[in-house]
């Protein structure tokens, strides 16, 4: 189908942009890459579309202070091109190839993953793992809001109406620092049926899953038990973990894949 | 009401000015305004991979952008792909290998296996089919056309 019909505007600064998405019904578009698909099945309506693309000065990737701080309009495939990405924060560069298909990586930004907060996608699970930061600004101005109090719920988000994502922070990875990264799908490219994300420094284990709930979740349990190094008893707390179903696959079969996925992870961390 | 804009764009070499519907996304444009029926649409939505183009020397889903977003961009189709050496090549490989049947995928399988050449990819089989993995053919053809690629990369055909 084709999109419905709705007012363009494609403003060149960031406070424009702010004034226009203060109006009613007003969507952002970043890379378009998900809601081009939702508007052309009209799940997605909006009355007034903000073009972001006009908006240069929210791409770039700069290091300071062991961070490396993304603009929200920088595209996946520039990441993919970043030595400092590649360097820096090598779970997310793992992670990248993984997110639908070159062409997509060709337009997709990383601040449209994140405002959008698909529970199946890699990026707002890389960030939770590492322990990021979305930075967002509003009429009220900018305010940073960690990657743990990030996603609220079904593509819910701490970012109130009328906020924009305009950065997203993550901390270089530091000496030692190990990762693992793990997806299970049936296609290439495809969403994940499940996924894993592990950030470990020394007895510090992060662990962040994504596609097996209404948002990434870090598993509490399994950051425990991998502290220790025990992986058997990581994938047996993940009984613990509240799990939903969805159209593929039910909690029981994601339990299982999370646990799968889990060890590949830990063993590539570990490797 | 339908909102309009004038855009200004680059399409295959040629300078191009229209006004356009808002709404309208680029193979839309390309199809209907310019006539350039070899950008295919399949799914709509991104998956299928039929209307995948050259904006800007890079590939993109031509039914996930808009005509308006396109201004000031240089848009290469199928029509105009084969203007370059490799992608001349690829057409060559594509028909000596028979890497179409019904050829409905052809132009964004075309356009995503010379992003991968151009790009430097090996002749890997496996590399190759991850490249080329959101592009469908529904034929099933994919063999002839890994082969295809495979051939331009190791010099087996060439324009």
């Amino acid at each position: 189908m084709k999109a419905p019909d709705f007012r363009y505007e494609r403003p060149a600064s960031l406070s424009e942009a702010l004034a226009l998405l203060a109006e009613e019904d007003a969507t952002p578009i970043a890379g378009g890459q998900s809601l081009m698909p939702m508007m052309n099945f009209r799940m997605a309506a909006p009355a007034l579309l903000v073009d972001l693309n006009g908006l240069a000065d929210l791409a770039g990737i700069t290091a300071a202070d062991g961070w490396l701080t993304i603009g929200a309009m920088t595209r996946y495939a520039a990441l993919e091109g970043s030595a400092q990405v590649m360097e820096g924060v090598p779970l997310m560069a793992r992670a990248l190839p993984h997110i639908a298909h070159p062409a997509i990586r060709t337009r997709g930004t990383l601040g449209g993953s994140l405002a959008l907060a698909d529970p199946a996608a890699e990026m707002p699970a890389v960030l939770l793992a590492l322990g990021g930061e979305v930075v967002v600004e509003g009429p009220g101005g900018p305010r940073t809001i960690a990657a743990d109090d990030w996603a609220t719920g079904l593509y819910e988000t701490a970012r109130a109406p009328g906020e924009l994502v305009t950065a997203i922070r993550v901390p270089l990875a530091a000496p030692g620092q190990r990762f693992g990264f793990h997806e299970l799908a049936r296609r290439h490219g495809d969403y994940a049926l499940a996924g894993v994300c592990i950030a470990a420094t020394g007895d510090a284990v992060r662990v962040a899953f994504f596609a097996i709930s209404d948002r990434p979740v870090r598993a509490p349990g399994a950051e425990a038990a991998l502290a220790t190094g025990d992986i058997d008893a990581a994938v047996a707390a993940l009984a613990d973990l509240p799990i939903d179903g969805d159209l593929h696959a039910g909690p029981d079969t994601k339990r299982h894949l999370a646990g799968v996925a889990l060890r590949r992870a830990w063993a590539e961390a570990t490797s | 009401m339908t909102q309009t804009r004038t855009i200004t764009l680059t399409v295959n070499g040629d300078s191009v000015t229209r006004t356009v519907p808002v709404r309208m996304n680029l193979a839309d444009f390309l199809r209907a305004e310019l006539g350039l029926t070899g950008t295919h649409v399949g799914c709509e939505h991104g998956v299928c991979g039929a209307c995948t183009l050259h904006v800007d020397d890079a590939p993109v889903r031509s039914c996930l952008m808009l005509a308006v977003q396109a201004d000031g961009a240089s848009v290469t189709t199928v029509e105009g792909l084969a203007d370059s050496g490799r992608g001349a090549a690829l057409r060559a490989a594509f028909t000596a290998r028979n890497a179409l049947q019904c050829g409905y995928c052809t132009p964004g399988m075309l356009a995503s296996a010379l992003d991968y050449i151009d790009t430097g990819g090996s002749a890997d089989r496996a590399a190759i089919r991850e490249h080329l993995s959101g592009n469908y053919c529904r034929c099933t053809g994919y063999q002839a056309i890994v082969d295809a690629v495979c051939d331009v990369i190791e010099g087996r055909v060439t324009a």
